[in-house]
């Protein structure tokens, strides 16, 4: 057993199975925990995964050259994907990318003599709305510049706290890596609910007066009974004190105070078994 | 009159800390859940079946009927997948949705499982997208805590477990049954149906897989009844959805309207095509959708609509494209995400890909004949219709739309020995550097 795989590495991944009706489902996060672990996917991490769920070495290789995400060399502290899908590549993607290529003197999928960066072009990362984008860690910086692009390689480098976009402070390719496991960590708090694009048509919503239908607007025929003609905000008026006094116990208000306690994961863990 | 701009799902995007539960249950959040689990559950489905609901993943398929297709009373485990892998190029809609409220996707899930009487369901969420994941474990975190998710939820005798499970960066697990695979723990490849998966799904169990938008529309439309939301909408595509506009234009973003509005509404709204620009080409749902050009701009969009303009609604991914833009250089680098995203199980798709770049590629530079232009049709003859899954059919799409709407572009590529157009004019720093 290598010094990075540990018992707490093997408990993890039972952790994980337990999650699961079926033990092999965990494989994917267990290898994104492999990752957090040591950094990308060793031989050795295939073989501790195939022990440990009773498949070969080849049926795990099999999986993990499979997904772009599972890297088969040493990944950088930090991962940066440009966005060179045709709508961020015309939007400025393409010039980005050979930006950061000459700056940073790497090619594509490839790391900084320092370690710090991974360099990577990325397909469409659902964010065209903020176009061109560029991805660190998998956290989103929006509507960059080859300049801006460049100052925030220098500042990962310079050691420099990183606030993504529409996220959280940027963390280690590692953390983040545990987190996608299914590990969280406690930063779901951190940055906007939604940036200006997402808000646009809302905006212009507010602005305009314009709402969808009122609730009862609909006549109550053909709801199988299920639905009644109360609307949503009816509702919610009449049992706000009901949700209220519940909130007070809700983790929401723990990590809402910006406290450092962490939620109870074990407790409340969304992955839990039955 | 329906008001042009319906928000719905994007109504609460603006209110303070809106991704936790506080905010969700102040602004009426998780009622529809408690009216549901009043209900039978095949009442929900005849509610979802009223309402119209069709997938807001890209096929269309009325959800309602989905469900029902579920066989009843076997012994069997049901089972629920959200698919969260948005990753079809434009597409950008559910990921906003997951970061802003993943409490209204949380109840979704619990009142779709419930009506489909499966006790265990997954967010089958892409990897790369880090806080969207952060934000989900949290809201089902808070969804356990507050007695939503477990066992007996509220006293209904009712039990669900919920996982959110990160995928590992493969467009093709977008597929439903890839999807599945991957989520067994698979390399993520289609498969051979029948059987579908509402009979043997995941584990080979009955599986509803529904995208994320679909499952969130569920909780208002159990909350303000299946009239509510037809009254929106055209004659078969009923309610509101997200419209995503990105690209060349002054106001990028999400617009939820019923369906049915016009890229020409959406545009007047948003501020137009960028300045000093006009409108070449666009698509209406992602770079699977075949390309359409200004002729079209008054075209309703909804399913039947965009369907007899010879393209596709699917995701409602608007991706605009200006004057500047060169429309091979875009269909090249959308033919390359294809070839890489294959999954190499077909030929057609894993070989026709290929072959597809390297023709490309060479009338891109220059290099090619007009020969090659006949060539390319026929590749993508041989793909669509001949592929395991949509990938191949979708690769082909941006390709025969293009040479439809622009073969004088791709033969003044030969007649000028390589690209006309000035890569840089295209740019969002270009645009701002052009004096007013």
């Amino acid at each position: 057993m290598s010094a990075q795989i540990t018992e707490g590495t093997l408990a993890e991944m039972r952790e994980l199975i337990a999650r699961y009706p079926e033990p092999q489902s965990a494989l994917l996060p267990m290898l994104h925990l492999l990752q957090s672990v040591e950094g990308y996917v060793t031989a050795e991490g295939i073989e501790t995964c195939a022990a440990v769920l009773g498949l070969t070495a080849a049926e795990v290789s099999a999986v993990a050259t499979f997904y772009t995400m599972y890297k088969r060399r040493p990944v950088g502290t930090y991962y940066v994907g440009v966005c060179t899908n045709t709508l961020c590549a015309v939007m400025g993607g393409d010039v980005i990318f050979d930006r950061l290529k000459d700056h940073l003197g790497v090619g594509n999928d490839e790391t900084t003599d320092d370690g710090v960066i991974t360099l990577e072009h990325v397909e469409c990362n659902a964010a065209c709305d903020y176009a061109p984008v560029v991805m660190v860690n998998w956290e989103f910086f929006d509507n960059q510049t080859p300049e801006s692009a460049v100052q925030l390689v220098d500042d990962l480098r310079a050691g420099q706290t990183v606030q993504a976009t529409r996220g959280a402070r940027v963390c280690t390719w590692r953390e983040a890596e545990r987190v996608l496991a299914g590990f969280p960590d406690d930063r779901a708090d951190e940055g906007p609910a939604a940036g200006p694009a997402t808000l646009a048509g809302l905006k212009l919503a507010r602005e305009r007066g314009w709402k969808a239908p009122a609730p009862d607007a609909g006549r109550a025929t053909g709801d199988g009974g299920a639905a009644t003609k109360v609307g949503a905000a009816e509702q919610a008026d009449t049992t706000r004190a009901e949700s209220e006094s519940k909130l007070d116990e809700s983790p929401a208000d723990v990590v809402g105070g910006k406290t450092d306690e962490p939620i109870d994961v074990d407790k409340h863990s969304g992955e839990g078994s039955s | 009159m329906t008001d042009t701009l319906t928000p719905v799902l994007s109504d609460d995007w603006d209110t303070d800390r809106a991704w936790t539960l506080r905010a969700y249950e102040r602004a009426g959040g998780y009622q529809a859940l408690k009216k549901a689990l009043t209900a039978q559950p095949d009442e929900l489905i005849e509610l979802v079946k009223d309402s119209g609901l069709r997938g807001r993943g890209g096929a269309g398929f009325p959800t309602g009927m989905k469900w029902g297709f579920i066989p009843q009373g076997d012994d069997k485990p049901h089972y629920l997948v959200v698919n969260a892998d948005e990753s079809e190029p434009g597409t950008c809609k559910d990921i906003p949705l997951m970061l802003a409220t993943p409490h209204t996707l949380v109840e979704g899930v619990i009142i779709s499982s419930y009506a489909i009487r499966a006790t265990h369901a997954f967010i089958y969420v892409r990897g790369e997208v880090l806080h969207v994941i952060r934000r989900l474990q949290r809201a089902v975190q808070e969804a356990y805590h507050a007695g939503h998710l477990g066992t007996n939820i509220h006293d209904s005798g009712y039990d669900l477990e919920l996982v959110v499970h990160a995928g590992a960066g493969a467009y093709i697990c977008g597929e439903e049954t890839a999807m599945l695979d991957s989520l067994e723990g698979r390399r993520g490849q289609p498969r051979l149906r029948p059987p579908f998966p509402a009979v043997a799904g995941l584990y080979a169990c009955p599986t509803v897989i529904n995208n994320v938008e679909s499952i969130a529309s569920v909780p208002c439309i159990v909350a303000n009844g299946a009239e509510w939301f037809a009254s929106m909408g055209t004659e078969k595509s009923k309610g509101m959805t997200l419209y995503s506009l990105s690209g060349h234009v002054n106001g990028p973003g999400q617009y939820e309207a019923p369906l049915g509005i016009t890229l020409r509404e959406l545009l007047e709204l948003s501020g137009g095509v960028r300045d000093g620009h006009e409108l070449k080409f666009w698509t209406p749902g992602g770079s699977s959708t075949p390309i359409l050009t200004a002729e079209h701009l008054d075209v309703p969009l909804d399913y039947e609509a965009v369907g007899e303009a010879g393209s596709m609604l699917g995701t409602k991914a608007l991706q605009i494209f200006d004057d500047t833009t060169c429309v091979v250089r875009a269909v090249l680098r959308w033919t390359e995400f294809y070839k890489h995203e294959s999954c190499g199980k077909c030929t057609p798709c894993r070989e026709g890909t290929w072959w597809l770049v390297q023709t490309l590629a060479r009338l891109e530079r220059g290099d090619g004949t007009e020969a090659d232009l006949d060539q390319l049709v026929d590749l993508c003859d041989n793909i669509l219709g001949r592929s395991f899954c949509a990938l191949g059919d979708g690769a082909t799409s941006p390709i025969t739309s293009s040479i439809q709407y622009f073969r004088d572009e791709y033969l003044a590529h030969l007649t000028h020995g390589g690209c006309p157009f000035d890569a840089e004019a295209a740019t969002l720093f270009a645009a701002e550097r052009v004096p007013a």
